[in-house]
């Protein structure tokens, strides 16, 4: 039998995997996917625990995560695309007017 | 008849059982294809093979309104703007191998494990029971349950979200929002600059008069030279023929031989 734990345990490795990912990956594309991966995965944490305490509270902060991440995708895409546009490079290691 | 449902329930759970493995194993592993894949655009579909499982996991634990809307807004609509947007960026765009920051992938894989041993401790330290009986609200009157909650005890947050959603859509024009610098070439302008430019006829298209019309075949100009003008730029680049028969002196005469691997008609290599 399938208990809340076992869809915890999942949400923590997928948790993982995506924060791995935006440490280790370089294209700004790829991080931002990184992150909407640790997103999901803290989603799919809430749902567990709405199933566990029986009531629809954790569905609906999922809910908001989802919208909150919808728009920190939009933003985050325009930034991009701007970036590109003057300095023709989707890598993290080009923005780097604000080093030192 | 109780047996048979005792049954029944037996058997929702082995499916349920074998469903969330099967989800988890593909889930898991295309995340780690995901981080692992060089290229951007694997990495969007290996993640929308992980938000389609995610989908399937929360209607399995009774979550339909949102297995629904992490379809329609994640798959349908964030998947494809990040596609949209690789499309603007570069499809080709893979990132480079060379670490600029020492040591940055070992630091990055134990932080990773050490992340994973803490938070393996936090959830195993807490008491995760099993399922308190859901109701209808897990089920047929999912909708219902999150539209009261929504209305009533998170108003304010629901109001606030639609704020958010103004400012972000205001934000994401304004900043891919791009002034014109020159002025907009009007009709006049671009024909005289056609005119002065040396080639008022558009170029020659690509196979004329060649063995075959492939897009990457220099077409024949009369002398039977290759047309170097006629085949992109950016195919020449790409594919080996291409690129050799546009690399190549201009206009391989006739009687030259071909480079090898070169799919024929370098030239005049019809057997007469």
């Amino acid at each position: 039998m399938i208990s809340p734990a076992h869809y915890v345990a999942l949400a923590v490795i997928l948790f993982v995997i995506g924060g791995v990912g935006v440490l280790v990956r370089r294209n700004a594309m790829v991080i931002f996917m990184c992150v909407e991966l640790m997103l999901n995965a803290v989603n799919l944490a809430f749902v567990a625990f709405s199933r566990l305490h029986g009531n629809l509270d954790g569905q609906v902060i999922a809910f908001f995560v989802m919208v909150v991440a919808a728009s920190e995708v939009v933003v985050g895409l325009a930034i991009l695309t701007s970036i590109y546009r003057t300095r023709k490079s989707a890598s993290v290691d080009d923005a780097n007017l604000l080093k030192y | 008849m109780t047996h048979s449902v005792v049954l029944a329930e037996g058997a929702a759970a082995a499916t349920q059982t074998v469903a969330f493995w099967v989800l988890a194993i593909a889930s898991v592993g295309a995340a780690l294809a995901m981080v692992l894949a060089r290229k951007a655009v694997h990495c969007a579909v290996l993640l929308a093979v992980v938000m389609l499982a995610l989908a399937v996991l929360y209607a399995m634990q009774g979550a339909p309104f949102l297995a629904f809307v992490q379809v329609i807004v994640y798959t349908g609509a964030v998947l494809m703007l990040f596609l949209f947007v690789l499309m603007i960026v570069g499809v080709s765009s893979t990132d480079s191998i060379t670490e600029t920051i020492k040591g940055q992938r070992l630091w990055a894989g134990l932080a990773g494990i050490g992340l994973l041993v803490l938070l393996s401790l936090i959830v195993g330290q807490a008491v995760i029971g099993p399922a308190a009986p859901g109701g209808p609200n897990f089920g047929a009157t999912n909708v219902n349950g999150l539209a009261t909650l929504i209305f009533t005890t998170y108003v304010f947050p629901f109001e606030v979200t639609s704020a958010l959603l103004i400012t972000a859509a205001l934000g994401a024009m304004v900043l891919a929002h791009r002034e014109r610098i020159s002025p907009k070439p009007t009709q006049r302008d671009l024909s005289i600059r056609r005119m002065t430019g040396g080639r008022p006829a558009p170029l020659p298209g690509p196979g004329t008069y060649a063995r075959h019309n492939a897009v990457d075949m220099p077409a024949r100009l009369p002398d039977g030279t290759a047309a170097r003008q006629s085949v992109s730029a950016i195919l020449g680049v790409r594919t080996e023929s291409g690129a050799a028969a546009i690399s190549g002196p201009a206009g391989a005469g006739p009687g030259e031989e071909p480079p090898a691997g070169h799919r024929g008609d370098a030239g005049g290599q019809e057997e007469q």
